[in-house]
């Protein structure tokens, strides 16, 4: 009796029902931090003393970089959940977390490169952020081929959570290769420990649309699981009532 | 009524899982210079395609010789576990009261011993003639050594992954060549350290590492993996 609020969290059914009404307030939060963040950070944070006013490109890169990696984490422990509790749900999220990853890691890369023209004069180099970042990507693609090559979707579940805990190894070294090996990409500025090396002007934007796109990313995520469940349960009574409803109102 | 039947213990379960790998192995001789003959002929095309001056070479000898005993691993781990899932033995070792983890290990063991070894013995010639310095060939030796044991550990997870899919190939090449980027980087950094006249001490324990936690930790995944596939 008392473990049930546990076993209900995994009912594809009660997850749709209790997500419904989440979604609208999701995206007015999403694009409103997102908002005031890029207007802040494009038009009224000061121009760089260094790089002068290409910097901005910092405020969709650094969130993107943020996500790609929580995003991974996301993948792996839903994967990690389903395999240990064997629940449907955790592997239904692990599914739509990988291709809105790989978009993410994509974005980085991209703004990364771009933002790597003027300051540092090249699109790319081989440094180690760059490269363990270029690494997450592929390791995204991977998780995406592999749950489409197998004929039975548990298989394809149970061996894509296994890959995901294999490559989650690779996170930390992502994280920490900026610090042990001291190449062409800055060091972490934002620290939780001590004062940040980034002025507050230029911070506060920043940690606004980190805000935001940590919404915008539970929007995509809520959307993508909620069509997975209902392709996966497409036989069941609740999805064919609820799109006899939607018929009706259309 | 009630005969007990004499079950080995770990160390007679991997060893005998491992002498009859090594037997099937032995049985087919013809397929185990295929590694070494894809090692050669895939280093053969860099000074044929890239440059054959020798200065270019000598700054692409590491890596090369790195990259292709990378790629040579990786193809003959298609066979690791596929002979034996499609005949149907991989699902009675996974029934046996035998610890899957030293079945597993001991089939990885075989295939490094006739796969991974030969390759690290044959790439000083093939350093010879990409004009790889003098300097380079024991410290290529040695991470070849710790790499390739290393590759057919990680690979095996692939390897175990991939193996119920009929064109698992060119699959698993993809799910474990970025976990085989970090023990590449470190491998080649090592020889061209050495090149350079470095001290390689760090590159060599951080192989060391990689091949330790690969030994503890991926026969268990590959054993996880092993059940997923054949319960498919």
């Amino acid at each position: 009796m008392a473990w049930q609020w546990f076993h209900r969290l995994g009912s594809p059914r009660w997850f749709y029902e209790k997500t419904t009404p989440w979604l609208p307030w999701l995206a007015v939060f999403s694009i409103a931090l997102i908002v005031t963040a890029a207007v802040w950070g494009l038009a009224f944070a000061p121009a760089d003393f260094k790089q002068g006013n290409s910097y901005r490109i910092i405020y969709i890169h650094v969130p993107a970089a943020f996500l790609a990696l929580a995003g991974y984490y996301i993948m792996a422990i839903s994967g990690a959940i389903g395999l240990i509790w064997k629940m449907k749900l955790p592997f239904m999220v692990m599914k739509s977390a990988a291709p809105i990853g790989a978009l993410l890691t994509f974005v980085s890369l991209v703004t990364g490169s771009i933002w790597g023209k003027p300051t540092w004069g090249t699109w790319w180099e081989w440094d180690a952020r760059i490269t363990s970042m270029l690494i997450l990507f592929f390791l995204y693609l991977g998780m995406i081929a592999l749950q489409q090559a197998f004929q039975h979707r548990d298989t394809a579940d149970k061996a894509s959570a296994v890959l995901a805990l294999v490559g989650m190894v690779n996170i930390p070294i992502i994280y920490k290769s900026v610090d042990w090996w001291n190449t062409l990409h800055q060091p972490a500025t934002i620290k939780f420990t001590s004062k940040s090396t980034i002025d507050p002007s230029m911070l506060y934007p920043l940690l606004i649309m980190v805000i935001g796109f940590y919404c915008f990313y539970a929007l995509v995520l809520l959307l993508n699981t909620r069509v997975e469940v209902l392709r996966r349960e497409s036989r069941t009574q609740w999805v064919n009532d609820l799109v006899g409803s939607m018929n009706k109102k259309v | 009524m009630g005969d007990k039947v004499p079950v080995a213990g770990l160390l007679g379960g991997f060893v005998a899982s491992f002498r009859r790998d090594l037997l099937i192995a032995a049985r087919h001789k013809a397929e185990l210079t295929n590694p070494l003959v894809f090692f050669l002929i895939a280093v053969t095309l860099i000074p044929l395609g890239v440059s054959p001056e020798k200065s270019v070479l000598t700054l692409l000898a590491p890596g090369i010789v790195w990259v292709m005993a990378l790629l040579a691993t990786l193809l003959s781990l298609d066979g690791l576990f596929r002979s034996d899932y499609d005949d149907g033995s991989l699902e009675q070792m996974l029934i046996s009261p035998q610890s899957l983890y030293f079945t597993v290990m001991a089939k990885v063991l075989v295939h490094w011993l006739v796969s991974g070894l030969p390759v690290t013995l044959l790439a000083p010639v093939l350093g010879l003639m990409l004009s790889l310095p003098v300097e380079g060939y024991l410290p290529l030796l040695v991470s070849l050594a710790l790499g390739t044991a290393s590759m057919s550990l990680i690979g095996a997870v692939g390897a175990a992954l991939t193996v119920s899919l009929r064109k698992g190939g060119l699959l698993l090449s993809l799910i474990v060549m970025p976990l085989y980027i970090p023990v590449l980087i470190f491998g080649a950094s090592a020889v061209q350290t050495a090149v350079q006249g470095g001290a390689i001490g760090m590159q060599l324990a951080v192989l060391g590492a990689f091949l330790a936690l690969a030994i503890v930790l991926a026969p268990i995944a590959a054993l996880g993996a092993l059940r997923i596939s054949t319960n498919g």
